[in-house]
Order: C-alpha cells, then structure tokens, then sequence
C-alpha cells in the first residue's frame, strides 16, 4: 500500500504489512471525506460564534508555530549574515544591517564542513547498503527459509530492543576498539559506523513482519518454476516490499545522520569526523557568526531531504511508534 | 497404521534430508551478514557490560575480578546522587513538557481545517535537525547577554536569566531544548491515532450533552490509551539516556547541576579512564531501563 495520509496508518498499519498483489497504487493524498470530524462538530463551526473562535485558534496555533519551529531557523540564517559586533548588540536587530554572504565560505573553509559532510554521506550511505542487504536477507531467511534454531535467532535478535543502545555504549566501544577472536582495531574507520548499524533488531522486526504477510502460494509459484531463494527474494519479495524497504532505509540514513554518540566515540580523528561531531569540536574556537552559519550549513541537508521525502519519513515515524 | 506414518514421516527419504540440509544452508547464509553483526556488535557487548563492570582493567594487565568494588566505588562519588537525581528529574520535566505539549498539539492540530499540512510540516522540522546542530543553536539562544531568549524576556520586561549558568536553570534550560527537538514525533503519533478515533464516539458524546473537554476527557483520552501508554514508556527509555545535551552545553556543570547517568558514565571512562566504574553505572541504568523496555514491548506487542 502506498504511503498516504497520516490518518490512514493508525487503524490500518499499511506499511508494515504486505500489500495485496492486485492493488498496485493508490492515490497519493485522500481529501478528507465529508464524514470526518474531531472533537468539535461541523455544525459549530458553521454558526457566527463558532467561526470566530476556530479562526482566532487557528491564527494564534498559525502563530506560535512559526515562531516556535521557523522562526528559530530565520534567526540562525540572518544571525550568521551579521557581523559579530552587530551579533553582539543589546538589542538585537530582527534584520541583518549589513548582509555578510562571505560568512558562508568561511565557515565552510574553517571548520571543512566538505569533508564533514562528505564523510557523513559515507557514513549513512554505507549503514543503508550494508543494512539493506543484511537485514533483508537475514528476515527473507527467518521468514521464508524457516531454518533450524529459527526462531531463537529471532528472539535474540529482538531481546536486543530492550537495551538501549547508551547502556552498552562502553563495551560497545571497547569491541570496536578490539574486535574479539578477529583483533581488528575499527576505530576511524568508516566500519564502526557500517556494521554496528546492521545491529537493529527494530529493523529485522519490522522486515520480517512484513515478509511474514506476503502470501505464501506467491513464494510456491516461484519455487515450481525453479527459482533459486535468492532469486525469489530478487524478484518476488522485494519488489512487493518496497514500502517497508523505502521506511527502513529512511530510518537507516536518519539514524546515521543523527547519531552523535557513537561517531564521537569511535570517530575521533578530526579528519574522520562526522559533521555534528566535527561542528561541536570546533565550536569552541569559532567566531560566534561562523559557528552559526556552519550550524545552518549542516542543517540544510536535514531539511532538504525531508522536505522531498516528507511522506516516507512520517509513515516511518508511524511504524517506529508502535514497535511490536 | 499410524506408527507406521510416525515413522515414515521419521526416517525421510535421502533427497528430503538433503533437500533440508540445502535449505538450512541457504537460510543461514543469508543469515551470515546479520548474525556475524548482531554477535559482534550487540549481543557480545551486553556480555560484556556485566564483565566490565565486574573487573578493574587498565588495558595494558590481564584484568582482575574485584566483585562489586566497581560499584562501590561509583556510589561513594559525591556526583553519583546528583546524577540519578539529575536525570530522575529531567526525565520527569521533560514528562511534564514533552509529553503534554504534543497531544496537546495533536488535539489542536485535528481540528483545524487550514494549513494542515504546513503546521505538520513545520512541527517535525527540528525533529530532523542533527541532535548536535539543535543544541548547539540553542546554547547561542541561552546566551545571558545578547542571546535570543534573554532579549525575548526583556520585551516582556522579564528576566535576565542566567539559563544554563544557574543552578537554578540549567537543568530546565536542558528539558527545553531537548523537548523543542523531539515533540514534532509525538504530536504526529498522537495525530495519527486520533485521526482513527470513530465520528460517531463524538456526535453520540455530543448529543449526550458532553462539552468539548468532557469529550476529551470520555471519548479521546480512553480511545487513545494504549497509544498513550506506549510514548509514555517510550519517552521514558529514550529520556533517562539523556547524554548530548548535557555534553554539549553544560559539561554537567554548574556545580554537578546537569550531570546525568549517561554523562557521569561517559566521564568515568573517557575521562578518568576508569572503565570498570563506567561499566558499573552502564550497568544500573539497564537495569533500571529493562523494567521500562520490557513493560513497553509486552504493552505494544498487545496492540498490533
């Protein structure tokens, strides 16, 4: 099923279940039918009294909202344009006097934010590969392939959602530092950062939940043909799964690119660092609007990003609620 | 005639066993990649959290079992109550704010008809912010002179406040910034589970004559509870760990006043380099965070 509204996954979880193989698309968006209501009737809002208290509601949350959300993002843009004295002045100016657009090249040469954000990428777009292409086949294999020992392996795989991940953040650390048994040192190397997220038993549920709904006798078909597993998992389960894969890989690059903890840890190589851990380090010795202006910088792929995958990324969040 | 199934189902025919054993190969070569992280990277470092914190190691000697000394030399530190208390009470605060304000928000936001999707647009914007960006931004606005908060204060003809430098603020000043980068996730949660919430449960409230926060109180309240529940537990687990912001704006200063679990146990190893002590306090907050977890996945394995 196609990720539509937010209102459609509470009561239905389209997403983590397998679609039925005839309905293809549905329409992106639903209007609201004329059947919907909230706590408030559609009669009241149609009496004099009743407009007047929705729009003065409406405008204040209209309101508060820019102001709480945008307009802390309006302040970091226009306080990274004005001069550090100008940034310094009691009280403030809502509108830069003099606009600085050097600002911005320098502190992308200062604090090398092209480096930042070019070891960030790898750093998410390794995690994605190396979570897709492990955590798909290892649910394909717990779903599908039903081996022996199948299902202890699941329940361990998910016995790790109950620790979170700051309690073992040492030995964590430490594993990294010293892999047993192998005694390869991952630090500053992109791999701490690949192969620990692999490590989600969130993800392994999520897939093999849905995996789980995909009809069998569309698996059997395949099988009398001849095909091979991995040949079914190419051409009969991940194409029907493409909801689900496009939500984990989303959560994937997101928990990457969020992560502070981890990369400040097992990254500590300025040359390695990722670009919040690079920002903070330095963050001490910039100049006031430079740091600003990099803070923007980093931002800036966040929001791009969710603003062209808007959709996908809050049907993960709908998905991540309600692990289990 | 039924032994004779039961054993003929028993003894399979070569082809069969042979056919099983590929299958198993298969599957755990696919298995491989996922199982070869999980054991490195999960399940051997939740093995070793309770060795480490059993054992006085500098790296360089084998190791050495001390027993609980680890322990107690953790809770003999003067910072150790300040941190439990600390991070009791910022997970309560950001309870207070962080989970109110958004189904407060969700409620809000179901029921205007204009700018839906800009308002819950806007709303999730910080959530996607790196954590560290977020903070960091925020520290500028705490700034005692010209920062944005104490110049929106002075407008009121309020403040100044010392934000993160008072004992006094600074824990609250934490609560603040980490409730404006994570309640875009709740307010979209509770939206989506009030969108599910029947039409009629509200004209049948209505016609009863129940006002608008009766049917709050009687028809949206209880048709979310389980959603409620779950974030409630959730937030809980995800709050207690609470590390970046403290690291980042407070250094647990003033006077111990922001140090948590999380930080505490950071500064033990990567600081004092006492990695056993560290382990310790890792230790303590799992145990206390499990009793959460497990509640959280007994409850949400309920729902769906």
């Amino acid at each position: 099923m196609s990720y539509s509204t937010v209102r459609d996954r509470a009561t239905t979880r389209p997403v983590t279940s397998a679609p039925t193989p005839q309905r293809t698309r549905r329409p992106r968006r639903r209007r609201e039918g004329p059947q919907f209501r909230g706590l408030v009737s559609p009669h009241t809002l149609t009496t004099t009294r009743g407009k007047i208290i929705y729009w003065v509601v409406m405008s204040f949350v209209l309101v508060t909202f820019t102001a709480a959300f945008v307009f802390p993002l309006y302040w970091m843009f226009t306080g990274a344009m004005k001069s550090p004295e100008e940034l310094a002045q009691v009280p403030p100016t809502f509108f830069p006097e003099t606009l600085n657009w050097g600002v911005w090249a320098e502190a992308w040469d200062l604090l090398d934010l092209g480096l930042f954000l070019r070891n960030t990428l790898l750093y998410a777009a390794g995690a994605w590969l190396f979570t897709l292409a492990f955590d798909v086949a290892a649910a394909y294999a717990l779903s599908k392939l039903r081996p022996v020992l199948g299902k202890l392996v699941l329940a361990l795989m998910l016995s790790t959602l109950m620790i979170p991940p700051t309690v073992i953040l040492l030995p964590a650390y430490l594993t990294v530092k010293d892999l047993p048994i192998l005694g390869w040192n991952l630090l500053n190397t992109p791999w701490a950062i690949w192969l620990p997220a692999v490590a989600n038993g969130f993800f392994i549920f999520l897939l093999k939940r849905f995996f789980d709904s995909i009809p069998r006798e569309l698996l059997e078909a395949a099988q009398i043909d001849g095909a091979s597993p991995l040949r079914i998992l190419w051409s009969v389960v991940l194409p029907v799964s493409r909801p689900i894969i496009g939500v984990v890989s989303i959560l994937a690059v997101v928990n990457v690119w969020k992560d502070f903890v981890w990369p400040l840890l097992v990254l500590p190589d300025s040359e390695k660092m990722s670009i919040s851990v690079g920002i903070s380090s330095l963050s001490a010795q910039m100049p006031q609007n430079v740091l600003i202006a990099a803070l923007f910088i980093a931002s800036v792929p966040a929001i791009v990003v969710f603003l062209i995958f808007q959709r996908s990324i809050m049907a993960g969040l709908t998905a991540g609620s309600l692990k289990g | 005639m039924s032994t004779m199934t039961v054993k003929g189902s028993r003894r399979r025919s070569p082809g069969a066993t042979r056919r099983s054993v590929s299958r198993n190969l298969t599957a755990y070569g696919f298995l491989s990649g996922a199982l070869i992280c999980f054991a490195f990277f999960s399940w051997y470092p939740m093995i070793r959290e309770f060795i480490l914190s059993f054992q006085k190691t500098n790296f360089i000697d084998p190791p050495e079992w001390v027993g609980f000394e680890n322990f107690a030399t953790v809770i003999d530190d003067s910072a150790f109550v300040s941190a439990w208390a600390n991070t009791a009470m910022f997970t309560l605060l950001a309870l207070v704010f962080g989970y109110l304000v958004p189904f407060v928000f969700a409620i809000v936001l179901n029921e205007l008809r204009h700018a839906r999707s800009y308002l819950r647009l806007v709303v999730y914007l910080p959530v996607m912010l790196p954590p560290a960006v977020a903070v960091l931004l925020f520290k500028w606005f705490y700034d005692p002179g010209a920062g944005l908060f104490n110049q929106a204060l002075d407008v009121f003809g309020l403040g100044p406040l010392a934000w993160l430098d008072s004992t006094d603020t600074a824990l609250l000043s934490l609560v603040i910034v980490s409730t404006w980068m994570n309640l875009g996730t709740g307010t979209l949660i509770y939206l989506a589970a009030l969108q599910s919430i029947p039409s009629e449960l509200y004209e049948a409230a209505e016609l009863d004559g129940a006002g608008l926060f009766k049917r709050v109180w009687h028809v949206t309240i209880p048709q979310t509870k389980l959603i409620l529940l779950v974030m409630l537990l959730l937030q809980i687990v995800a709050t207690m760990q609470v590390f970046i912001e403290p690291f980042l704006l407070t250094g647990g200063g003033p006077e111990n006043g922001t140090v948590t679990v999380a930080y505490l146990m950071y500064q033990y190893a990567f600081s004092f380099g006492n990695w056993g002590g560290g382990g310790a306090l890792g230790l303590m907050l799992m145990l206390v965070l499990i009793v959460f977890s497990a509640v959280y996945l007994r409850v949400s394995r309920d729902r769906t």
